[in-house]
């Protein structure tokens, strides 16, 4: 049997925080592909660190010559705002609408 | 006119021998008869003519085209030189905004979102004088390495073999070019998605340097990884494109500063001289046991191998030194680093879509918004993007960072810290170019593996080691296996050096130009030649 990384608890939880609502089948899919990701991802764990080693976010080096410089912080009106907003699947007098924001209270 | 390169079409367009708007039509043309149904939303059973087409589209964009095509006649007309890719018919992935076009990213959750504003790479070829045919499908938000997961079907069908896939994510596009319905396509690479697809559909196929192109208007997918790249039937027409749209954009700050070489010239310099390595770690097909990890190695093709050795052979003598048993000691890292870092990355990026400011909403009656995101992003996407928002989600973690996300971090850098040894000048090795396959099979059966999301994220070992690097990698054609399915082989390069892979891709190409392989024609083109 492959290794359960992720029991099903967890995996609501993460469903759950992802804002994502899944039926039985789709979940029961979900969760055996993830537990076989992170089985094939296992040698990952074996690898020596040199402590020397420091975290790569990129692969290429972004040198200064590399780099544009800084824009002006200044305002540029968009020119057709309208655009935007008709993308949007409801909106009322260049607002989008969206149904009640529920609010929680943090622990 | 079809079988022509971009560039041998752009001359002809400049010379007057032909006008943009009679290329466009044979393509347009072309592409009525060898393309079938686009790909659309709930598309029901294949019939078996539909089967037998490429699939490469999702939205034709004729009128588009006819006013590119027109305004090139017209500048020609007037005595005004047009742009470096004058009339070239070029497709575009659905993953990069075109103003006032549908742009899908294969995916429901945008299936009706027009873009506002056009992409820097797609608005370049444009101002070069390229003319946009279409978009083209791809793997759900390029999630996919044979194209399978979009949401739009059919999926697009490989044009040598239309049983088989075209590889991914870049499927559309390296579809397109095979079986002539462009010459040009503009793909994007995250983890080899221009250059595998680019193998399994027997053309070339080039992943730039990370910040070469800007990403300004690609929706973004894991932002240290993705570069648009081009696809083509050969390096000069590659070279050519990447001409038009290299180069700093002020909207895209990790575009590079770096100027542009002039790539068409490089092409012409011989390759005397130049040390071209092999590394007996991108000979093996390695493949995690799902019940234990443990890795499996296999051989990789036979074909693929001996492909390997005789373009070596070809490069030798034409003059380059071959260096054998380069070691790369940490290229099977590259697919367990890439589950993590490409995860956290997509992840950040999927959270934008949520049925709010565009693209697909829920038609549920909802409570509050939280159950408007969850319905609408439930419904809206498909597993492949659910599966990467999860996956990044817990390899980030607070409580696994350190286990994954950081420790995958450190390996990105080992698998680096390879390519910068061998591409050293000072170093032992002192690589001008690494020659390698670019994949380790050939393109597989629809359906064989797409829903096996680890086997399919093997398909990309070879090419996902650049993408971590961030160097330039190409993958050109090198013939055919024994049931005629193209063989890529892949030269990888130093940081911005794409100048130096092209011109070893060319000379093999004008090496072995007059081989018999090379005379092989794609099944949906044969099939309507007889």
């Amino acid at each position: 049997m492959p290794v359960e990384h992720i029991s099903p608890q967890l995996f609501e939880k993460l469903v759950d925080l992802a804002a994502i609502a899944l039926d039985p089948s789709e979940s029961e899919y979900l969760r055996s592909e993830l537990n076989n990701q992170l089985t094939a991802i296992k040698e990952l764990m074996a690898i020596k660190l040199d402590e020397t080693l420091t975290p790569a976010l990129h692969g290429v080096p972004f040198e200064s010559a590399d780099r544009q410089a800084m824009r002006e912080d200044t305002l540029l009106p968009y020119a057709t705002p309208e655009d935007i907003i008709s993308q949007a699947p409801q909106s009322e007098d260049n607002y989008i609408v969206v149904p009640d924001i529920p609010h929680s209270e943090l622990d | 006119m079809l079988e022509l390169s971009a560039y041998e079409t752009i001359e002809k367009i400049r010379t007057r021998e032909l006008t943009a708007k009679q290329v466009l039509e044979a393509h347009l043309d072309h592409i009525k008869k060898v393309d079938g149904v686009p790909g659309k939303l709930d598309f029901g059973e294949l019939s078996e003519p539909e089967a037998k087409k490429v699939h490469a589209f999702i939205t034709l964009t004729e009128d588009l085209a006819y006013q590119q095509a027109e305004e090139v006649d017209r500048q020609l007309d007037n005595g005004i030189a047009p742009g470096i890719l004058a009339g070239a018919p070029i497709t575009v992935k659905d993953i990069f905004c075109v103003k006032d076009t549908l742009t899908t990213a294969g995916s429901r959750i945008l299936s009706n979102f027009k873009a506002p504003y056009t992409a820097t790479s797609v608005n370049r070829l444009q101002k070069a004088g390229g003319v946009i045919l279409g978009k083209v499908n791809l793997d759900e938000f390029t999630y996919g390495s044979s194209s399978e997961s979009s949401a739009f079907k059919p999926c697009p069908h490989n044009p040598w073999d239309t049983t088989r896939v075209t590889g991914g994510s870049s499927g559309g596009s390296t579809a397109s070019v095979a079986a002539y319905e462009a010459a040009l396509s503009l793909g994007t690479d995250t983890g080899g998605s221009i250059r595998q697809p680019a193998a399994f559909c027997g053309v070339v196929g080039l992943k730039p340097t990370y910040g070469r192109v800007s990403r300004y208007g690609l929706i973004a997918f894991g932002s240290s990884l993705d570069c648009p790249g081009p696809v083509a039937r050969s390096v000069k027409d590659a070279a050519l494109m990447l001409q038009a749209m290299a180069g700093a954009d002020p909207r895209d700050s990790t575009a590079s500063n770096r100027p542009v070489p002039d790539y068409l010239s490089a092409l012409q310099k011989d390759i005397r001289g130049m040390r071209i390595g092999l590394s007996p770690d991108y000979f093996r097909n390695s493949m995690p046991d799902l019940e234990t990890g443990e890795i499996i190695y296999e051989p990789i093709q036979k074909e693929i191998e001996q492909a390997i050795y005789d373009s070596a052979q070809v490069l030798a003598n034409l003059g380059a030194e071959i260096v054998e048993d380069v070691p790369m000691p940490n290229t099977i890292h590259g697919v367990s680093v890439y589950f993590v870092i490409s995860r956290v990355e997509a992840a950040s990026n999927l959270h934008r879509f949520d049925g709010v400011k565009y693209g697909y909403r829920t038609g549920k009656d909802v409570s509050d918004l939280h159950d408007l995101y969850r319905l609408t992003r439930v419904e809206g996407l498909g597993h492949q993007p659910k599966l990467r928002i999860l996956m990044g989600m817990y390899v980030s973690a607070a409580q696994y960072s350190a286990q994954y996300y950081q420790r995958a971090l450190k390996v990105r850098r080992m698998i680096r810290d390879d390519f910068e040894g061998i591409f050293d000048k000072k170093g032992s090795y002192h690589l001008d170019a690494l020659l390698t396959p670019t994949t380790p099979s050939t393109a597989f059966e629809l359906g064989a593996v797409y829903g096996n999301t680890v086997m399919m994220q093997c398909a990309d070992q070879f090419t996902v080691p650049a993408n971590h690097a961030g160097i330039p990698g190409i993958s050109i054609p090198a013939g055919f296996d024994q049931t005629g399915l193209p063989i890529g082989i892949q030269l990888l390069g130093p940081d911005y050096r794409e100048d130096l892979i092209m011109r070893i891709g060319h000379a093999y190409e004008q090496a072995t130009q007059t081989a018999d392989w090379r005379k092989a024609k794609p099944q949906v083109v044969r099939e309507l030649e007889e």
